[in-house]
């Protein structure tokens, strides 16, 4: 049984980023990159499949489409127990929106064949919330997005699950598999990587792909095989909050005006 | 003739209300002689004819479906069907948990144009231009779509005003035969406050966030909060971690903040989940170390600072 999680080296930006000259991105000596958060969430609950099954064995894959910088990502993965891990890449890629990424991720999945295929349910940089539901498009596999719960076990041919909706409701459903599901944070609490881990990984190879090698052509990779184009980044204008003056006594003292102000005390 | 199409988002037999907004965006989008056509597919869809029957509507297109609740197959297959019928350049959904689950889809099978989160569109000679947020909503992110004959746009709810205005279009029943869903569903399940508060009907609301660090430092937030007559609330982080109850998480995927008057973020940086139940608030007040944490662009007043520091000082000023 094999679980196959597509992995993002998401992006946070330091301060005083720049626009890139053809501002269509960030200059990426801001670029300040980390394991996306939901990944976290995906892979956790992948382990806990794995731990909680021990008579079936259970093969947990981590994926990125990215270049080796993402390199960091998949080994914190590994440090965390994942049993290998695939980056596929190469220049066509570059300028890929999520479906694009999406197609890749699918024909990896199609080489590996996995009976469940996890992903985020949006990453923390762009938060698209496309990526991994658009695998399930390519794979024609049953899917669900923004799984808050789930209860497998390894082999079945369905899967109970909880999607979390808006205000506060969520709904219980079953889904046969092979499945795509999108994991919300709260799913689990992911653990951290041991030392002993960490040192595993470093020995672990990454096995590293081009499109090719995974059946897509050129067409299928960046832009021209992409739905969506940036054609501008910007900072907008944005309205800002009145910043409250002095030291923190003085800070707490108009606070406590506004307060009282408010609720008129 | 050319059209935009709006699909409509309904949830236990209610309307969602972000369906009025985008038949609004549809309206201020529209070229002259451009038909808006609203899609509504459910098993009951013609129940919620009247609740879209909006100015600015020309026609209604109901697809019954086999089951009561959202299935993402049954939309993916309806709105292609929607689209085949209808041959609109724009489809406007909402950007929602439901349509996270099937427009992405829709739109990798059938190559269209596709954006998420979009709050702002616009049309240009080349075709439709979005506008989305980018790198935690630090920049704004402009996409267009070269060769895209129809675009899917997910648009965030609050960007456009909903129309109110009452019309008759016209209604057709637009018949889908291969709809077939393969997810079953078995129980809605809310969160409910037990014995405790109900968050939406507070007027003063303290809430914490990531920057509380550790749950040894929640009391005197607790204290704090009682003291100066506030509710604790909290952002996703908190709840998650299990050191707040679920039903005192402020945001999209937990309560809105719906009669507050005084919203105090310590210590919350602002992602659009949270913002989405809180920013409405007339008087906004954030703490955070991050001068450039999205709360400030809601908050009307900001202290860059720590948290800890601002609570003692603010503990003294009550006591």
């Amino acid at each position: 049984m094999k679980i196959l999680i597509a992995i993002k080296q998401a992006i946070a930006l330091d301060e005083d980023f720049e626009i890139r000259a053809d501002g269509r991105d960030i200059e990426e000596d801001f670029f300040l990159p980390d394991l996306n958060e939901w990944d976290e969430y995906s892979l956790e609950e992948a382990m806990l499949i794995k731990e909680r099954h021990a008579d079936t064995p259970v093969e947990v894959v981590c994926v990125t489409i990215a270049p080796d910088s993402a390199d960091e990502a998949l080994r914190k993965c590994l440090a965390k127990g994942a049993d290998r891990a695939i980056r596929v890449w190469d220049e066509s890629m570059e300028g890929s929106d999520p479906v694009a990424i999406a197609r890749a991720l699918a024909a990896v999945a199609k080489k590996e064949a996995p009976d469940l295929f996890f992903a985020g349910v949006q990453s923390s940089d762009h938060a698209h919330g496309a990526t991994g539901i658009a695998v399930a498009g390519f794979l024609g596999w049953a899917h669900s997005a923004v799984v808050a719960r789930l209860d497998y076990t390894p082999g079945a041919k369905e899967v109970v699950l909880k999607r979390e909706l808006e205000g506060g409701l969520s709904q219980e459903l079953r889904l046969p598999c092979p499945a795509v599901l999108t994991i919300q944070l709260g799913i689990n609490k992911p653990r951290y990587a041991s030392l002993r881990g960490m040192k595993l990984a470093a020995a672990k190879p990454i096995e590293t792909l081009a499109p090719g090698d995974i059946g897509l052509a050129t067409n299928d990779c960046g832009e021209s095989g992409s739905l969506a184009r940036v054609r501008r980044m910007y900072v907008p204008e944005k309205q800002r909050a009145q910043i409250l003056a002095g030291d923190v006594a003085a800070q707490a003292k108009a606070l406590a005006a506004i307060i009282r102000e408010a609720t008129g005390s | 003739m050319s059209s935009i199409l709006v699909i409509a988002e309904h949830r236990r037999g209610e309307l969602r209300p972000v369906s009025l907004e985008l038949v609004a965006a549809a309206n201020e989008l529209r070229a002259a002689g451009e038909q808006v056509v609203v899609g509504l597919i459910g098993k009951n869809a013609h129940a919620f004819v009247a609740a879209v029957s909006k100015e600015g509507v020309d026609e209604i297109a109901t697809v019954t479906a086999p089951v009561e609740d959202f299935d993402p197959d049954v939309s993916e297959e309806a709105v292609r069907a929607l689209i085949a019928q209808y041959s609109p350049s724009l489809v406007l959904i909402p950007h929602s948990v439901d349509s996270y689950g099937y427009v992405a889809v829709l739109a990798a099978k059938d190559q269209l144009g596709l954006a998420t989160d979009v709050y702002k569109i616009a049309r240009e000679e080349g075709g439709w231009v979005a506008t989305r947020g980018g790198y935690g909503q630090k920049v704004a992110v402009e996409l267009d779509f070269p060769g895209r004959s129809c675009v899917c746009l997910a648009v965030r709810s609050g960007s456009y005003k909903p129309n109110e205005a009452a019309a008759s279009p016209t209604v057709t029943a637009v018949d889908v035969p291969a709809l077939q869903a393969r997810s079953t569903p078995l129980d809605y399940i809310e969160v409910s406050a037990g014995g405790d508060v109900d968050i939406t009907t507070v007027p003063f609301i303290m809430s914490v966030g990531r920057g509380l660090g550790d749950e040894a430092n929640l009391p005197r937030f607790k204290e704090l909060a009682e003291q100066v007559g506030a509710t604790l609330c909290c952002s996703r982080p908190i709840a998650d971690s299990g050191w707040l109850p679920k039903s005192r998480q402020v945001g999209q995927s937990g309560k809105t903040a719906s009669a507050c008057k005084l919203y105090i973020a310590m210590g919350i940086s602002g992602a659009i989940q949270h913002l989405a139940g809180m920013k409405h608030v007339e008087t906004i007040i954030a703490v955070n170390t991050d001068p450039q944490a999205s709360i400030f662009n809601v908050a009307k007043y900001g202290i860059v600072g720590d948290i800890f520091e601002v609570a003692d000082a603010l503990e003294q000023e009550f006591s």
